[in-house]
């Protein structure tokens, strides 16, 4: 049987970070009353034109740079028409020509085997980055048969990603989604939450024998964490490869992702091939940006956004933080995986390094193995620790002056966790779990142990 | 050159346009004629102008929150309305099929 090659293109729509929305001046903000973040425009009244939020674009140029693309110095608006309920306008305002940012890449990392061990990095290219509106939200009341549409996200920043089809499985898109989401927490463009929508991850998925043209793509939707899209893009290629196996075709539609089922299952038909009459934004001059060259020697600093200004503002990249972890503490690449991938924890790490006479090469086993496992146990996040980094580092002194063993410093943990304000100090006291150090004493203990156990000493003497 | 009835539908069905009667179709073609006329100009290495805006500067505005929490004046203008919820059908319904509808094209 001739293999398979599963192709996967992912189209990522981050929510950008904003105060205010992309062309009106109502407020971003997740879960408020219903309509009451609407402006006239959001609502598309009649005689309401859009104003581009400088922010915005900052966040579109931020993300483009720190993901290697070319900053288009022009770019364009353009209206993508469809009807839909949320979408009040009848057409969303994208970037479908002349986007802001083009030709990228993003680096990210893969386990060998589940092994963390071997890391291989991989890269994905970035065919460019539009700034485009958010709908606002439909409630589908099945009972009533009808739609509730809350506006409050119409018309929200977001900056969607596309990628060109260079990934060829699950894991591969939900490493690269994660580091994806990495970064644009770093650089704060996006909050990037799955969860509440901020970074939302449609996957197109084909399978082809190798040499031959490329399949027909199904485009999966509904995916709500990394995890499902990783499910969702492997189940998709499996149902795929089994229908052509047995001889059937793939139909060019869209499905959605069945978390509960973790299957895909299709989308009622969108009206079929849907033809979005794209046309120029007529409402919207170009989007001009410059950099240190370009810059017009009058001009409002505030109507200027400047690229090579922005570029020089940018925080380490996950990447350049691990490399400079590594590189500090001589711990190993794949801890400082562990450690930028959970929340505040590189902050803890550090936090504890700095307190402590433990070698960090030694920290980073306690911090990977025995904190991050007890707040996995409790579902707690970093910043939720009944143990903080000091009392960390208080324990881990004791440890590393070899006053208690490293068996009774887990019991000491153990206490600690409990949050009842003791010390480690007060903890290793109150349950006698100090090592002795006077040879003497030892002396005493061994030779009270063997005057305790005469007939099995005399066996062991005689051999 | 008239235009064909299958481009007619798909724009009934894009735009919710009705062409209504021959006049409407008639003003259609007319229109596209007078476009056209566009093609008689010749354009080889001239730069496309898709907006009379392009040399004006597209004005930034500063992320603060102006507007918005009006829901009261919103929602006035709805015709059902549940709690501050705009109420719509329970998806799109899709124009009928040009057999199916009452449209003047159908007996093109």
């Amino acid at each position: 049987l001739a293999p398979w090659v599963p192709v996967v293109g992912l189209e990522i729509h981050a929510q950008i970070s904003s105060n205010s929305k992309l062309f009106s001046g109502s407020q971003v903000q997740f879960a408020a009353p219903p309509n009451s973040l609407v402006s006239f425009f959001d609502a598309s009244l009649p005689g309401t034109l859009p104003v581009l939020n400088r922010r915005c674009v900052e966040a579109a140029v931020m993300t483009g740079l720190a993901l290697n693309c070319s900053i288009n110095k022009k770019s364009l608006f353009d209206r993508k028409h469809y009807f839909y309920a949320d979408l009040p306008a009848g057409y969303q305002i994208t970037q479908q020509r002349v986007p802001i940012a083009v030709n990228g890449s993003l680096s990210y990392s893969l386990c060998i085997d589940n092994k963390m061990s071997q890391m291989v990095t991989k890269t994905v290219r970035i065919k460019q980055i539009q700034l485009e509106q958010d709908s606002g939200k439909s409630l589908h009341d099945d009972r009533r048969s009808q739609t509730l549409v809350d506006l409050n996200r119409a018309g929200v920043g977001l900056m969607e990603v596309v990628m060109e089809p260079d990934l060829c499985c699950g894991e591969e898109a939900a490493a690269a989604v994660r580091e994806l989401q990495l970064i644009l927490q770093t650089l704060g463009s996006s909050q990037a939450v799955m969860a509440e929508g901020q970074l939302r991850v449609d996957a197109n998925v084909s399978v082809h024998h190798p040499g031959e043209p490329y399949g027909v793509r199904t485009e999966v939707k509904n995916i709500n964490s990394i995890r499902f899209l990783a499910k969702a893009v492997d189940y998709e290629i499996q149902r795929q490869i089994e229908e052509l196996e047995n001889g059937g075709t793939i139909l060019n539609e869209t499905r959605a992702f069945d978390s509960k089922l973790g299957c895909t299952v299709p989308m009622r038909d969108k009206e079929g091939k849907q033809d979005y009459r794209f046309m120029p934004e007529p409402n919207l001059p170009p989007l001009i940006l410059y950099d240190a060259k370009s810059l017009p020697a009058n001009m409002n600093h505030q109507q200027v956004v400047n690229i090579d200004w922005i570029h020089e503002r940018l925080p380490d990249l996950p990447s350049v933080k691990r490399a400079k972890l590594v590189e500090q503490y001589g711990i190993l690449p794949e801890h400082s995986f562990a450690l930028l991938n959970e929340d505040g924890l590189t902050e803890f790490f550090e936090n504890v390094v700095k307190q402590t006479q433990m070698k960090p090469k030694k920290v980073i086993g306690w911090i990977l193995n025995v904190l991050l496992s007890y707040l996995k146990q409790h579902s707690l996040t970093v910043k939720e620790s009944p143990v903080s980094s000091f009392m960390m580092a208080d324990l881990l002194n004791l440890l590393e002056r070899k006053e208690i063993s490293s068996t009774a410093a887990k019991q000491v943990l153990a206490e600690l966790w409990k949050g009842e304000g003791k010390t480690p100090l007060e903890i290793v006291k109150e349950k006698k779990l100090e090592l002795i150090q006077d040879q003497k004493e030892l002396e005493q203990i061994c030779q009270a142990v063997i005057d305790g156990q005469e007939n099995e000493v005399i066996m062991m003497v005689l051999g | 050159q008239p235009v064909a009835v299958e481009v007619l539908d798909h724009l009934e069905q894009l735009a919710l346009v009705d062409f209504r009667d021959a006049e409407g179709v008639e003003r259609l073609r007319k229109a596209i004629q007078f476009a056209d006329q566009l093609h008689e100009v010749n354009t080889d290495g001239v730069e496309p102008m898709d907006s009379v805006l392009e040399d004006r500067c597209l004005y930034l505005r500063e992320d603060d929150v102006t507007e918005g929490n009006c829901a009261n004046e919103l929602l006035k203008n709805a015709r059902e309305k549940v709690e501050e919820y705009f109420v719509a059908p329970p998806g799109n319904i899709p124009l009928p099929k040009l057999e199916e509808r009452e449209t003047f094209l159908q007996g093109s």
